[in-house]
Parts: C-alpha cells; sequence; structure tokens
C-alpha cells in the first residue's frame, strides 16, 4: 500500500497540461503513452450555470515520484503545476487535507 | 544560412560561418545605403520575444534607418491599450495589480487584494500576456478575488465567474459606455477621486447616459440585468481591478473601448490604489534605450518613419516610438511609393502565419525586396519564402539576457537570463546586434559583450552591473500608490498626471487635435448585423479568431512534438446547435470562408461560443508538411487571416478587425479541402 496520495483541488485545475508534460519529461515517458492525463468535461450547463472541470489522472506510470518526495523534494506534477493545485499528501492526512481544500477536490491512489 | 535570391522558396540553404553571414550582411547593406540612402532598409519585428527590447535599435542604430514596423494591420496589439494609458493617463501600461512589485508578494502589508477582477477580452490563464502571470489570477481567487468576465466566449475563468458578459465581438465600447451609464446613473461612483483628480467627468456622464442598458443589450447581446449587476458589484466593492487584453486592440473601435474601461476605473477610484490598477511613468526603466536609439539618426533621416498624419495617436511617437504604420509599409512596397524599400531584416517575426492579414498579399509584395535577412530558433514558412540570410538564434536557456515585464512600460522586476547550457553554433538577439552593429554603425555600439552592453544600460539607472543581477536573478522595483498625490507622476513634480489637464482625462484634450471625438463612442464593426446585412445573407456567422491554446505562442512550437501531441490540428470552434444546421460533427474539418478567403481547421463542437459566432485558432503551420513555396509548411491552409482586411483601421491609427468578421462555414474532406 502506498505511503502517499495525490490530492486534486480541481475547481482550480485550469486545463494547462503541465503537469502532463512535467511527468513525461520527469519520467521520461514516450509520446504514445503517459504518466498523468488530463481529463475535460464541459463546457455544459447545469441547473443554470456553466460547469467546465479539469481532472489530472494518473497512469500506472506514476509512482507519486517517490524518489524525489524521498529526498524531501515535491513530486514534479505537483512543482510545475501552475494553479498549485496538486498536493502529495501522507495517506493518514488525505481527508483531513480534503476537508481543508472545500469543496470540488478528489484524491488519488495511483 | 544563405541562399540565393532566385532560390527563394526553395529549401536551398547553404550552411556558412558567422563570419560570412555578416561578411555578406554588411556588403549588401552598405551597398544599399550609398546608393538607394538608410531609408531603403527596414525592420519588422514580431511580438513578445526578447528581441522586442531591441528591434527598434536594429534599425536605429545599426542599420541607421528610420523606419521599423510590425506587420500587424493598424498595429493592433499592445500599442492601442497603450495608447489609452498615455494620453488618458500620461503613463505607461495600467495593469492589474497582483502584488508583483513586492518581494512578499500577497501577503505585503500596503497590498490588498482586489474584490472583483474584471478581466476583459483577455484569457490570462493560457495567454500571461506582455509579462503578466495568469495564472496569477488563481493565487487571487485563492485569495478571495471574485471575476467578472467580458469575452465572446465561456472561457474557462467565465465559468469561474460572479457575471459574463458574452458579448458580440467587436462591441465592447457599448459594453463599457453601458457600464460607465449604469454606475453614473445610480451615483456609484467615487465622488472624491472624480472631483479631484478628473476631468472631463461632466461630459462623459452625457455621453454614458447614451447607452442606456437596453441600448446597450440591442447592440452587444449582453442581457441588460447582467450588464447592471456586473457594474454594480465593481463600482461597490473597493478596490476592484482590470485586465484588459488584445481583444481590444484588435477591432477598429478599441480605442475608443479601452477608453470607456478605463474612465470605468477611473471613476470608481481604482487607479494606483492597492489592489486597483498599476501605473509608471511611460517607457520608465531599460525600455525606453531601444526608442531612445531613433536620436542617434541624422536628422534629414527622422522625418523619414512611414506614418500618416491623420493617424494621430499612432503618428504622435508616445506609445511605440516611432514606429513606421504596418499598413502602409505593404502599401510602399506594392507602389514603390514614396520610395522604394530594399533591404529588410526580420526580427523574431513569421508574419505569414501570424500578425499579416491578408498574408498572400504580404507575401507578394515583400517578395520584391532586394535582400531579407531573417534571424529564429526555427526554420518557418516567412524564413523559408523571403529571405536571403538566415541567423540561427539561441534559446532562452542558452544565453544571457534580461526579461522586462511589459517593455518597460510598468516593470515590476528585472530579470537575469543565465546561460544555462551551450550547443551548436548559434547567437542571442543581443549578440548578433553588437556583432552588426559594430560593423555597420561602429560608433554607437562600444560594447564587446551582452555582459557589458546590460551593465551600461543599467547603470543608467542603478549603480549594480549585470554580474549582480545574473546572480540576484531579479530585482524588483519599488512600487508607491497613490503617486498622483505626491507628485511622482509627472517628470516636473507637480501634483496630479502627465496629461495637459495634470488630471485623467474621462474627457481628451488630445484625441480632437486628431479629428477623434474627446469622448468614447461605440462604431458598428465593419461586417456585422447592423453595418452589413446584406454580406451577413451570404456569410451569417461572425468569426472571431486568435484565443490562445496553451501549448503554442501565437506561430510558435508546432514542431514541438509534446505540444503537438496535446493539440494535434487547429480548431474552429461552433456551437453545437449551429454545427448541427450545417451538418458538421467534432473533428469534421471544415472550411471558414468570407468574401476576402478561406481557410481549413477541424471543429471542435462545443458551448464555448454562441450559436452565432465562430472561433478559428491562429498561428497554424505545419512543420511536418512540404516546406518549399507554394505549400510553405502550409501556411496558407489554416490562418484565419486569409480572412482579414488590410488597412480597415480604427480612426487614430490603431486597431484592426482580427477578431470580428463574419463568414460561412461547411464541412470539407480533410486539410486540402
Ligand atoms: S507524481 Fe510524479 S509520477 Fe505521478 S503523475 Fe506526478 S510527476 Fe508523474
Ligand atoms: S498543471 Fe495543474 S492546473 Fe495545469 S492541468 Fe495539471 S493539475 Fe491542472
Amino acid at each position: 500500500m502506498s505511503e502517499y496520495g495525490m490530492i486534486i483541488d480541481y475547481k482550480y485545475c485550469t486545463g494547462c497540461h503541465t503537469c502532463e508534460v512535467a511527468c513525461r519529461k520527469e519520467k521520461d515517458i514516450p509520446l504514445d503513452e503517459w504518466g498523468i492525463k488530463l481529463f475535460e468535461v464541459g463546457p455544459d450547463e447545469l441547473k443554470g450555470k456553466w460547469y467546465w472541470n479539469f481532472i489530472p489522472l494518473p497512469s500506472d506510470y506514476c509512482d507519486l515520484c517517490h524518489d524525489r518526495i524521498k529526498a524531501g523534494k515535491k513530486a514534479s506534477c505537483e512543482f510545475h503545476c501552475l494553479a498549485n493545485c496538486i498536493e502529495i499528501v501522507r495517506i493518514e492526512e488525505l481527508s483531513a487535507k480534503m476537508i481543508e481544500y472545500g469543496n470540488s477536490v478528489t484524491c488519488f491512489i495511483p | 544560412m544563405i541562399r540565393d535570391r532566385k532560390d527563394r522558396g526553395k529549401n536551398a540553404w547553404k550552411q556558412v560561418t558567422w563570419e560570412e553571414a555578416l561578411d555578406l550582411i554588411e556588403e549588401k547593406v552598405n551597398y544599399i545605403k550609398e546608393n538607394y540612402g538608410a531609408e531603403a532598409c527596414f525592420t519588422i519585428q514580431g511580438t513578445g520575444r526578447e528581441v522586442i527590447l531591441y528591434a527598434p535599435a536594429y534599425a536605429s542604430a545599426v542599420l541607421g534607418t528610420p523606419i521599423f514596423t510590425t506587420a500587424l494591420s493598424g498595429d493592433s496589439c499592445y500599442g492601442p491599450r497603450c495608447a489609452v494609458g498615455d494620453y488618458q493617463f500620461g503613463a505607461g501600461y495600467p495593469e492589474l495589480d497582483y502584488a508583483a512589485f513586492f518581494p512578499d508578494r500577497y501577503d505585503n502589508p500596503q497590498y490588498e487584494v482586489p474584490k472583483y477582477i474584471l478581466i476583459w477580452g483577455k484569457n490570462p490563464i493560457y495567454s500571461s500576456g506582455d509579462g503578466f502571470f495568469g495564472h496569477a489570477i488563481i493565487d487571487l481567487m485563492k485569495r478571495g478575488s471574485k471575476l467578472i468576465v467580458v469575452d465572446p466566449r465561456v472561457i474557462w475563468l467565465a465559468t469561474r465567474a460572479d457575471y459574463h458578459l458574452q458579448l458580440r465581438p467587436s462591441t465592447d465600447a457599448a459594453v463599457a459606455l453601458g457600464l460607465l451609464n449604469v454606475v453614473i446613473s445610480e451615483d456609484l461612483y467615487d465622488h472624491d477621486f472624480v472631483e479631484n483628480w478628473c476631468f472631463g467627468f461632466k461630459d462623459l456622464a452625457k455621453r454614458a447616459a447614451e447607452y442606456p442598458p437596453e441600448r446597450v443589450e440591442e447592440i452587444s447581446w449582453v442581457p441588460k440585468e447582467t450588464l447592471i449587476a456586473a457594474a454594480r458589484a465593481f463600482a461597490t466593492n473597493a478596490p476592484s481591478s482590470v485586465a484588459w487584453g488584445l481583444a481590444l486592440d484588435m477591432q477598429a473601435n478599441g480605442i475608443q473601448a479601452g477608453y470607456a474601461i478605463m474612465s470605468l476605473a477611473a471613476i470608481c477610484g481604482y487607479i494606483d490604489v492597492p489592489g486597483g490598477i498599476t501605473l509608471t511613468m511611460p517607457a520608465s526603466f531599460m525600455g525606453k534605450w531601444r526608442y531612445d536609439t531613433f536620436g542617434f539618426l541624422p536628422d534629414e533621416l527622422k522625418g523619414k518613419y512611414i506614418d500618416d498624419p491623420s493617424y494621430g495617436a499612432h503618428n504622435a511617437g508616445s506609445p511605440q516610438g516611432h514606429q513606421s504604420h504596418p499598413d502602409l509599409i505593404v502599401e510602399m512596397l506594392e507602389t514603390e511609393k514614396p520610395w522604394k524599400l530594399r533591404m529588410l531584416w526580420i526580427l523574431g517575426a513569421n508574419f505569414l502565419s501570424a500578425q499579416g492579414a491578408m498574408p498572400r498579399r504580404f507575401y507578394e509584395a515583400y517578395s520584391k525586396l532586394d535582400f531579407v535577412v531573417t534571424q529564429d530558433v526555427f526554420m518557418n514558412p516567412t524564413a523559408m519564402a523571403l529571405a536571403d540570410v538566415m541567423l540561427p538564434l539561441t534559446m532562452v536557456g542558452e544565453h544571457e539576457g534580461i526579461a522586462l515585464p511589459h517593455f518597460g512600460r510598468n516593470t515590476h522586476l528585472l530579470g537575469a537570463i543565465n546561460k544555462a547550457v551551450d550547443e551548436g553554433d548559434c547567437k542571442s538577439d543581443v549578440e548578433i546586434m553588437i556583432l552588426a552593429g559594430k560593423r555597420l554603425n561602429p560608433d554607437l555600439w562600444p560594447w564587446d559583450t551582452p555582459a557589458e552592453f546590460f551593465t551600461s544600460q543599467i547603470q543608467t539607472k542603478y549603480d549594480w552591473t549585470f554580474e549582480d543581477l545574473q546572480n540576484d536573478v531579479i530585482y524588483q522595483q519599488e512600487y508607491v500608490y497613490k503617486k498622483y498625490e505626491k507628485g511622482l507622476m509627472r517628470p516636473d513634480g507637480k501634483l496630479g498626471f502627465n496629461t495637459p489637464t495634470g488630471k485623467v482625462e474621462l474627457k481628451s484634450t488630445i484625441y480632437p487635435g486628431w479629428g477623434e471625438d474627446a469622448l468614447p463612442y461605440f462604431e458598428e464593426p465593419l461586417y456585422g448585423p447592423n453595418s452589413s446585412p446584406m454580406v451577413m445573407e451570404e456569410f451569417p456567422l461572425i468569426l472571431t479568431t486568435g484565443g490562445r491554446n496553451i501549448t503554442f505562442f501565437h506561430s510558435e512550437h508546432r514542431q514541438i512534438p509534446s505540444m503537438r501531441e496535446i493539440n494535434p490540428w487547429p480548431k474552429v470552434t461552433i456551437h453545437p446547435k449551429t454545427a448541427a444546421k450545417y451538418g458538421i460533427q467534432n473533428g469534421d474539418w471544415v472550411c471558414i470562408e468570407n468574401p476576402m478567403g478561406s481557410f481549413i481547421q477541424k471543429a471542435k463542437v462545443a458551448k464555448e461560443v454562441d450559436p452565432r459566432v465562430v472561433h478559428a485558432e491562429h498561428g497554424w503551420w505545419f512543420p511536418e508538411q512540404d516546406a518549399e513555396v507554394p505549400n510553405l509548411f502550409g501556411a496558407f491552409k489554416s490562418n484565419p487571416n486569409l480572412c482579414v482586411p488590410q488597412k480597415k483601421i480604427g480612426k487614430l491609427g490603431y486597431g484592426a478587425p482580427y477578431k470580428g468578421i463574419v463568414c460561412k462555414i461547411y464541412k470539407v474532406d480533410g486539410l486540402d479541402g
């Protein structure tokens, strides 16, 4: 079982794709595969309001940047995310952190 | 690389040494200058690249010509907004205060988070224009800022906004006047600031009264309830701010729109206050030098830049120095009047793919030149079509340089670009400028290295060196709020603003001298439901262009596999209802056509646009395709500028209809029709 999880505060994910490229470079992943991939839903109108969300989904390549985290660094996608909306946290802290972020937040344990 | 003039358009380049290339440039330029005068040479620049800091100097101080220009019809990028800043406030570029001047940023005790940010004609998340860090909007949202977005598209920020004013493209001035109408008629403005620091309020109020919300709704499609609510939110939540964008420049009525927007911010009391709009003295800090080099020209050449006396704001030389007018340069090349232009130096511009309206006309006109030099990081359609010499440039990590947000017009920091890698036999724009300057105009080029040059520039204001900056990485300028109360907005030290009246000019004392209305007004775009109903019978959709793609900067980056993997093809966004009407499905190839021309992109069927509007991406060419003429990497296949007219510009010389034209659409089999 992983020691860490990845929180995405997706209300702020702008769909900038930086995490995809940062991961590809970090892990040297070829172009026809991916380490983390952005998904998009919207724009559409729900209950009279716009709904448009991006969420990046880590793949089987993702080890939550084990070596970087152990070296005291941030994960590559977390470090490069322009919206600062990715955070790698210890698994036991996940729910407390998610409550802190409020709404439109999810987590992955790849 | 060099190529014989008769081989232009062919992949017939010959590799030579730097020495040989510079010898050739020296010989050709000197020959042309001796026989036809320096004014037969000119430079053309692209957009927000490092070379923008040096391009005017390549003309005035290297070639010794008064002619430097761009390819953008109506110089419709940045210049129009700078003109508003200049003539209305006597200052540089008015920018959203995102605490950029403070080392401790948002935590600085002087700083306040704007309550509302009015994001107008800008998608800063994807564009980060002119040194503004786009994702700062996210930082501010996390700290409590709310958004009002004015955009014909539902950009992602619009889905996060309290109010989205989804206007018909190029009706911005009407919407701005409508907001002014509400703020003034409901008495929501800052009386103290208006009485003490603004000129012409009563006249502005009279003008705004002509734009009640009902009329604005008819013109702009923005529901009057949304307009009224947004006006109230903006005016009654101090401090609030504005992030205004390129869309305002890319319409003939754009200066008027920008003028009205800044008047709105001014009467609400948001100018030069924490969390409002920052202003600094125009062309302050290092950005000034590039235009000052014009002063080195001999007197008989100074009057030989190309502009039209009727283009008042453009011609006044204030926002962009004596930049020659792009539309007139195309005509000059065609007619060879008042004289024949012979030599061109292209600086960071691929104008057949971006910038140039009617790019085929550009291709014909620019092909007439005797000698063309370009410098770039990659081969591109313009270089392949036109250049005789192509100088290979280093990328950002490969040279020493400086970064200067807003090019000196509102510059929160000076950054050092430090060389990290050294590969290939390339040089930077600055290195080439010094080398060529030493050969062509040695008196003006005493420096041997970029570092020496930068240090001498820095020391016009500070007592440290470029090496110091390299160690510190950035130097942040100080910022003082409410400078107009402290005598810091005028060179003479008097209180107020550096305008003829000493106040923020809500009614311009300058524009009437150029035959322009003193007050902002709305004018219908050239083509549209109210101005050309006949044309719209055949071309029933409004075409707006140029919204950014995060993976590309204008025509750049199409050859980078990890970027193309994300965005492989140019996309035209069509509302599902409209797509259904024309039998178009997501991913279909679509031809977009109007009386000027046509181009092909892939359909993105999405609700990002109104059913009456389609949006096409700009800057597309295909590095993987045949490089040679006539294909030129597919430069004329997907380029929306093929549908944009030349010289349909604003009265003051600024602004062209890149973002508001008309079209019809139909399905085709592929990129080749
Ligand atoms: S945590 Fe590391 S491996 Fe996982 S997606 Fe992010 S960059 Fe890739
Ligand atoms: S880098 Fe951050 S903001 Fe950008 S797409 Fe990835 S998660 Fe979203």
